[in-house]
Parts: C-alpha cells; sequence; structure tokens
C-alpha cells in the first residue's frame, strides 16, 4: 500500500478547500489536496449563475469562473493535487494524523501532521422531510437538478414544482424556465421564503414563477413517473392543515429544503458537531477540539455567500500550516456565547492567545427589525452596533479587534432596539 | 412609485423608485450605495440582465459548456436569446473567456465560455476525466 507524508493534508476540492490549500501552501507547509470528484471545483462547477465574488473581487462572476480563478493559482502553486481519491476515514496517530484514501491506485495511506476539513455540505432529501408516497422517478434534489441541466444537458421535467424557498430552488426555478420547462411555483412550508430577496426578484418575479408560502408537499402520486404531487396549507408549526389538499399534476418535483454540513470524518473521529451549526465547534482559526484539525466551509455552516466560504478557507489553511510548522501554541480558550433571537456565532470559542483582527459569522435565528448587537467581555462591552434588519437566510460577518487577554468568555446578544436609540449610532 | 428589490448584491436593499408627477424628477429610496439608484432607474426604464446558460458542445469531455453574456442585455429578449443559444453549437477544446458569439441578438454584447472544456483525447475513453 502507497504511503504519503505531508504537512497539511486538504480534504475536499471546493471552494474552502481551494482556498485553505492556496494559504496552507503560500505560509510555507507542503500541501496535498484530496478531492473525490475528476474535478476540482466543488459544487462551483454546477452554479453556472453569477452573482458570486462580490464581496471578494468586486465583480459578478459565475461559479466556474469563480472557481476558475483559484484553480490557476493552484496550477502554479505545486500543491500536490489527487483527484477521484476518496477519504474513507481518518485516525489520529502519535505525529497527527493518517487519512485512508481510495484512489486510482488503490488503497493508500497519507500522514498529515494536519487536516483541512473542506467536505461541503449534502441537500436534504424527500425523505427527510416526510413526503408520503411511492419512489417514482422525477422526484429530486434542487443540486441533482442542477447536475442534469447544466452539466449533463438534460432537463429532468417539462411541468416542475418546486418545494422549498432555499437559493438553489429558486436559481433552478429560473434555470428550468430559460431552458423550455414549466415551473408551476415554489411552495414554501415557512411564512417567509428562505432564499436572498434578490433571487426572489430575478428568479421568480422576473419569469412570474408563484411563489407560495405556508404551503408544503405532503404526497407523490405515480408508480413509474411522477404524475402528480398534493400540496397542503401548513400552520405555524409547519404542520399540514387538514382539508386543505390539492392535487398538481407535474412530472418533476424539485427539492430545495436545506443543506446539512458533511462531517462523518469529523464524526469518526469522535467529534461533536455544535447543533446548531451541524458542524464542529471550532476557535477563530478554524481548529476544531482535536489539535492539529481545522474545519472550514459548508462542512462548518452552511454560508450563504461562497467569498465567505472561501475565508474561512484561508483561516483554517493558515491555522494548519502553522500547526504543522510547530507555529501554533496551545494556549487556554474562552467560550464565545450567544444569547436573544442569534441562532450561531462562530467561532464558538477562542484561544486566549489571540493578537490579531478576529472575524466572526453570526446568523439571526428569525427576522428582527431595528436590533442591537452587542458583544461583552465580563463588563466590558467590546462593541455595540445597530441592524437596520436580520433575516435568517442572510449571514452577517462581523470583524472586532479583540484584547489581547480575555478574562471571560465574549457574550453576543442581540435585543430589538429601544425607542430612541436611533441617533445614538 | 413602484416597489422592488435591488438585485446587484446579496444585500437585497428594497427599493421604492419612481418619477415625480413633473415626470423628470426621480426619487429612489431604500437604496444604500449609489450603484442602488442607479439600478432603480435602469430598471423602471429599460431593465437589464445578464444571462447565464449553457451551449451544446460536441467531441468535449461534457455535452455542454457554460456561458455568459459578457454583459447585460434586455430583460425582455432574455427568451428570445436563449432561442438563438440553443441553435448553437461548440467544438471543443474552449477556454474560459473565449468569445463563443460576438454581438449576441446584435445587442451588441458577446456570449462568453464560463469554463473550461477539453477535447475527448484521440486516446479513448481513458484519459477522459469524469465529470
Amino acid at each position: 500500500m502507497k504511503q504519503y507524508y505531508t504537512d497539511v493534508a486538504v480534504v475536499g476540492g471546493g471552494p474552502a478547500g481551494l482556498a485553505a490549500a492556496l494559504t496552507a501552501n503560500r505560509e510555507g507547509a507542503q500541501v496535498m489536496l484530496l478531492e473525490r470528484e475528476g474535478r476540482l471545483g466543488g459544487i462551483l462547477k454546477q452554479c453556472i449563475h453569477d452573482g458570486f465574488g462580490l464581496v471578494r473581487f468586486g465583480e459578478k462572476l459565475t461559479g466556474p469562473e469563480y472557481a476558475g480563478r483559484f484553480l490557476d493559482q493552484i496550477a502554479e502553486s505545486g500543491i500536490e493535487v489527487m483527484t477521484l481519491a476518496f477519504v474513507s476515514g481518518i485516525d489520529r496517530t502519535g505525529s497527527g494524523y493518517q487519512l485512508r484514501v481510495i484512489c486510482r491506485e488503490g488503497l493508500c495511506v497519507i500522514h498529515a501532521r494536519a487536516v483541512v476539513l473542506s467536505t461541503g455540505c449534502r441537500e436534504r432529501t424527500a425523505k427527510q422531510v416526510s413526503i408520503h408516497g411511492d419512489r417514482p422517478s422525477g422526484v429530486l434534489t434542487a443540486g441533482a437538478a442542477q447536475h442534469y441541466v447544466n452539466l449533463l444537458g438534460q432537463l429532468p421535467g417539462r411541468r416542475c414544482v418546486i418545494l422549498g424557498s432555499g437559493d438553489i430552488g429558486l436559481i433552478m426555478a429560473r434555470r428550468l424556465t430559460l431552458e423550455g420547462a414549466e415551473v408551476l411555483g415554489v411552495y414554501e412550508a415557512k411564512p417567509e421564503p428562505s432564499g436572498l430577496a434578490r433571487n426572489i426578484a430575478q428568479c421568480l418575479t422576473d419569469f412570474d414563477i408563484p411563489l407560495y408560502t405556508s404551503r408544503t408537499v405532503t404526497r407523490v402520486f405515480g408508480s413509474e413517473r411522477l404524475e402528480a404531487v398534493e400540496v397542503c396549507e401548513t400552520d405555524s408549526q409547519m404542520r399540514p392543515v387538514p382539508g386543505t389538499a390539492q392535487r398538481i399534476p407535474c412530472d418533476a418535483l424539485i427539492l430545495s429544503v436545506g443543506l446539512i454540513p458533511e462531517n462523518e470524518l469529523a464524526l469518526g473521529l469522535g467529534l461533536s458537531l455544535d447543533p446548531r451549526t451541524k458542524g464542529p465547534q471550532c476557535d477563530q482559526r478554524m481548529q476544531t477540539e482535536l489539535p492539529g484539525l481545522f474545519c472550514c466551509g459548508n462542512a462548518l455552516h452552511v454560508s450563504d455567500l461562497v467569498d465567505y466560504v472561501s475565508e474561512s478557507g484561508e483561516t483554517a489553511g493558515r491555522g494548519a500550516a502553522d500547526f504543522a510548522r510547530g507555529r501554533l501554541p496551545q494556549a487556554k480558550t474562552v467560550p464565545v456565547q450567544a444569547e436573544g433571537p442569534l441562532a450561531y456565532v462562530l467561532p464558538q470559542r477562542l484561544s486566549a492567545d489571540n493578537q490579531e483582527k478576529t472575524v466572526f459569522y453570526f446568523r439571526a435565528g428569525k427576522s428582527c427589525g431595528p436590533a442591537v448587537l452587542r458583544v461583552r467581555c465580563g463588563e466590558t462591552e467590546l462593541l455595540r452596533r445597530r441592524y437596520r434588519a436580520l433575516r435568517p437566510p442572510e449571514m452577517e460577518r462581523l470583524v472586532l479587534e479583540l484584547p489581547a487577554e480575555l478574562p471571560a468568555a465574549l457574550q453576543f446578544s442581540l435585543e430589538p432596539e429601544e425607542p430612541g436609540e436611533e441617533g445614538k449610532q | 412609485m413602484k416597489e422592488f428589490v435591488c438585485i446587484l448584491c446579496p444585500n437585497g436593499c428594497r427599493l421604492r423608485a419612481g418619477f415625480e408627477p413633473d415626470g423628470e424628477t426621480f426619487r429612489v429610496e431604500g437604496n444604500s450605495c449609489p450603484r442602488g439608484a442607479a439600478f432603480a432607474r435602469t430598471e423602471l426604464t429599460a431593465p437589464v440582465r445578464t444571462l447565464t446558460t449553457t451551449v451544446r458542445a460536441v467531441g468535449g469531455e461534457r455535452p455542454v459548456l457554460a456561458v455568459r453574456t459578457a454583459g447585460e442585455i434586455p430583460r425582455a429578449k432574455l427568451m428570445e436569446a436563449m432561442e438563438a443559444i440553443s441553435r448553437l453549437t461548440v467544438r471543443p477544446p474552449v477556454r474560459r473567456g473565449e468569445v463563443i458569439v460576438h454581438n449576441l441578438l446584435g445587442a451588441g454584447i458577446d456570449l462568453i465560455a464560463t469554463d473550461d472544456l477539453a477535447a475527448v483525447l484521440q486516446g479513448g475513453l481513458k484519459d477522459v476525466t469524469p465529470l
């Protein structure tokens, strides 16, 4: 069995992994980048729509163009890239980690001082959202539909119903319409859409595709091929309301009902996942609870902008290179706590040797109007910032200059704005 | 005054815009940058969009090539552009950024490749990169 030795092994060649590998390489580490598919780029390969890179490049790029900017650098970097390489498991060793990899040569083992997990996320499926009925063809996730249309040139249906108003579902509503399919409507079980407002405007409104909120698909009909779906109104708990069922003839049901970080490898190493982010807990360097094991991108938490996925990859890559080269001191950590209607704040803890500007990502758990975010450490208030509006689909990024010593936990709290406070900012 | 969402960036500002009764003064509310104000005016007078789609490819590693308009085209011409693009076939290899059609629909905008697409090698299937 072939054995490889490297400073940093990056698992997953999507936007997070590309950025992690490039940064680790730039920081002087020897890097191996492992990708299970035949081409690097991850999900960006099939995201042919534009809107990527506005934050990072100040341009509206398509997915392949955004990935291409990193691929050009990878080609010149000397990073060893292994495609068609599937990491089946990771073990801890005395000197770091040992990755079991199934690749073109068969089985091989990679010994790495540090590992970056950039394994992305998976789509939630029909069975995970309790849709009853048989299993006819024609029921597929939005990402699968995107793969068929954009990479294989195949239209998965002519009369499509889309369940879920996530961004990929909205993007596919437009894409299917442009390719000549009829999109009968986008159904969302929650009272408000979960995708970005701009995607509702440019993907649905532009093409007169109706959006139905507080409605869900409860059953599929058809034995070989999908013939119809049953749609019901939902109550405030997202439960179907009896007596509201309506049958809609269609030949494709496309699901855009959420993404789940992919963390089989982290779980295999005994890491527990944060129930809020569904990814491992990490510090400001994206280091997990295991020394030398880093996590970034959508494996850590589902991001809505690739620009931030790349940023977290760079942070993880820098951390992994520093760790592999013995430049990362083991310091004690303080927790980061989230209060009020905050879904989560990332990172979940800070190592106390913090000297630089620290990037935080957070997401509101529910839509709130003018609200004030406060960051405190003990009695000291480090930040007070007003937000005009916060919505769960829109992740927020915050840069804080933290004091060199953190005596206590860092507390993030979000409170509705008190009347008259508006003028203070 | 019309209400709509600005699509220029992920902020998705909710705009209110329109001409004053005098028919000359244009008013925009809700934008958080000057680009939003310019967008509002275009959107209400002659809306434009970037079109991203695929073109049929023969002899390439994949059967389709991702493309986009190099700039924005009138929103009303999107389906007409799709119709024109559906009649095209490209022969790989194609490089990202390469022009596929000059002056699409005579709108003054080129159609460009957004991905690389290699040609299938003479050696047969063993050298073809899977999807």
